[in-house]
């Protein structure tokens, strides 16, 4: 690749006057050797088992492995019909897709990391949403998942996004900023706001522990990813309006590397604190140490 | 850089609940088995940091035993891996690792064949997103993703091996994108691992087999 941060990313777009997504094909295509077409449908195939796992999840009863969590993603839909929601029609729609995604993931289902299957939901809640809302065709969204690759790759490399390494906010924090920077890119913003877009997010989400009850990507995980899809809409908005991320983007992402060094093992998906050591958090533990 | 693609932050696809407890344990048995060569009589397992506190919610030791039965991330058996491994006649141990470890994430996996005679011992971590990293294979501490086409030489150390192998792949337009070795000692026991860009042929592979100082060789592609 031919970018390290995101500042050099956003340059090489300007300078080519390309969007972030077609950027990234081509410098994939230059990376692994392959040519454009083979490429572009192996992220379509992707985008595509994404809108299998929100169909799934919408439409069947989701049950977790451990039998804690799923069904939210209904709940979401019959509510959604029922009255206007808080949210408004599209946020909600994005968040009721971001809770299918995520109840499938933990249902062991087939769904696609982005960049991990703990926010799993939030990329494919932001988009297909957006898609169904303003018409983009296929091809536009998987330029935008192309565009999100390029954010996690700089994210991926100069920080973390895994919860052991760096708690939460590695993760959804992580899939917000590429969500957001992404929808910027499709929407016809300029690359710098697509940037600003990542930083204004990521700096929503620094602190973010990752403490899932019993260790399942369940809870808090479920809901974080659809909080994350609204979170991603709002800065891509933001950034859109022209909101800035004052502190730069590359420098948040430093920040997040600093915080996520300094969390406690406790709080990095060990389950040892947090949620997880919770009184009920340590009831659920034990429930299901019995039933096993 | 440790995240070398686009497809290494949007993928794999794979089936839940964890990219890094479930798909990258996966990715490690597997490629525990591609190097191992045949399925494994006995695999000896032991988790460290996240990987031992978190298993069993996340079916670690599921994935990891799916991996070492063949399966890919998104293999629809991988729930009921262990089922599978029953019927393939391979015991399996899972138990806690002791000491310090290379990353939050690392599994030990320890294989023997059936006849006893065949033992692989190799160490992997699980970096995210289901990315991995295998840090020890028998004792030589290497670094190598599993994302190219890897070849793994078992060769003695001496001056020259690293060379000779580095022209054949020249040759045959080959490019080595990433690359390690370790050794015993000076003069003993050594081994290299060359992540290409490209696939190696048969010919290729046998010519270097049969260079001085070259032990053994396996070609690793997922």
């Amino acid at each position: 690749m031919n970018f390290r941060t995101l500042k050099e990313l956003a340059g090489l777009a300007e300078a080519r006057s390309s969007t972030l997504g077609e950027l990234m094909l081509g410098e994939q295509c230059q990376e692994s050797g392959e040519d454009r077409d083979s490429v572009f449908r192996q992220m379509l195939e992707y985008y595509l088992i994404m809108k299998t796992a929100v169909e799934q999840g919408i439409r069947t009863d989701t049950v977790s492995k451990s039998g804690l969590t799923g069904g939210d993603a209904r709940r979401m839909s019959a509510y959604r019909e029922q009255s206007p929601s808080l949210l408004g029609e599209h946020a909600s729609l994005a968040m009721t897709y971001a809770l299918a995604v995520s109840e499938v993931n933990a249902s062991m289902g087939r769904i696609i990391a982005t960049p991990t299957a703990g926010s799993c939901g939030i990329i494919p809640g932001v988009l297909i949403s957006s898609q169904e809302r303003f018409g983009w065709s296929d091809d536009q969204m998987v330029y935008g998942l192309f565009a999100a690759g390029a954010i996690g790759y700089v994210i991926a490399n100069n920080s973390f996004i895994s919860g052991a390494e760096g708690g939460c906010q590695a993760e959804v924090g992580s899939a917000i900023g590429m969500a957001a920077g992404a929808l910027v890119d499709i929407r016809g913003g300029t690359p710098a706001q697509a940037i600003h877009a990542v930083g204004l997010a990521l700096k929503n989400t620094l602190g973010l522990i990752c403490d899932p009850v019993a260790g399942l990507v369940e809870i808090p995980c479920i809901v974080r990813n659809g909080f994350g899809a609204i979170t991603a809409l709002g800065a891509a908005d933001m950034a859109l309006a022209g909101v800035r991320s004052v502190i730069p983007s590359d420098e948040v992402v430093q920040v997040m590397l600093e915080v996520g060094s300094a969390m406690p093992e406790s709080l990095r998906e060990t389950a040892g604190g947090g949620l997880a050591q919770t009184p009920t958090g340590r009831r659920i533990t034990r429930d299901l140490q019995q039933q096993s | 850089m440790r995240f070398r693609d686009v497809f290494s932050i949007i993928g794999p696809a794979m089936v839940g609940p964890s990219s890094s407890h479930t798909a990258g344990a996966a990715r490690i048995g597997r490629v525990a088995r591609l190097m191992f060569g045949e399925c494994p009589g006995s695999a000896d397992i032991q988790l460290y940091g996240s990987f031992a506190a978190t298993y069993r919610g996340h079916g670690t030791d599921t994935a990891l035993v799916g991996g070492l039965l063949d399966m890919t991330t998104d293999d629809p058996r991988l729930p009921d891996a262990f089922a599978h491994a029953e019927a393939a006649g391979m015991t399996v141990s899972i138990r806690p690792g002791k000491g310090l470890y290379p990353h939050p994430n690392t599994a030990e996996l320890t294989l023997v064949n059936a006849a006893g005679d065949h033992t692989l011992r190799l160490t992997g971590t699980s970096i995210g997103g289901g990315n991995i990293e295998i840090v020890r294979i028998n004792g030589f501490s290497l670094k190598l993703t599993a994302a190219y086409p890897t070849l793994i030489i078992r060769h003695y150390d001496e001056p020259g091996v690293v060379a000779i192998v580095s022209a054949l792949l020249v040759d045959s337009g080959i490019n080595i994108a990433r690359m390690a070795v370790d050794r015993q000692s000076r003069r003993g026991e050594a081994m290299m691992v060359m992540e290409c860009d490209a696939m190696l042929d048969r010919v290729l592979t046998d010519r270097i087999s049969q260079l001085p100082g070259v032990q053994e060789i396996s070609l690793l592609a997922m």
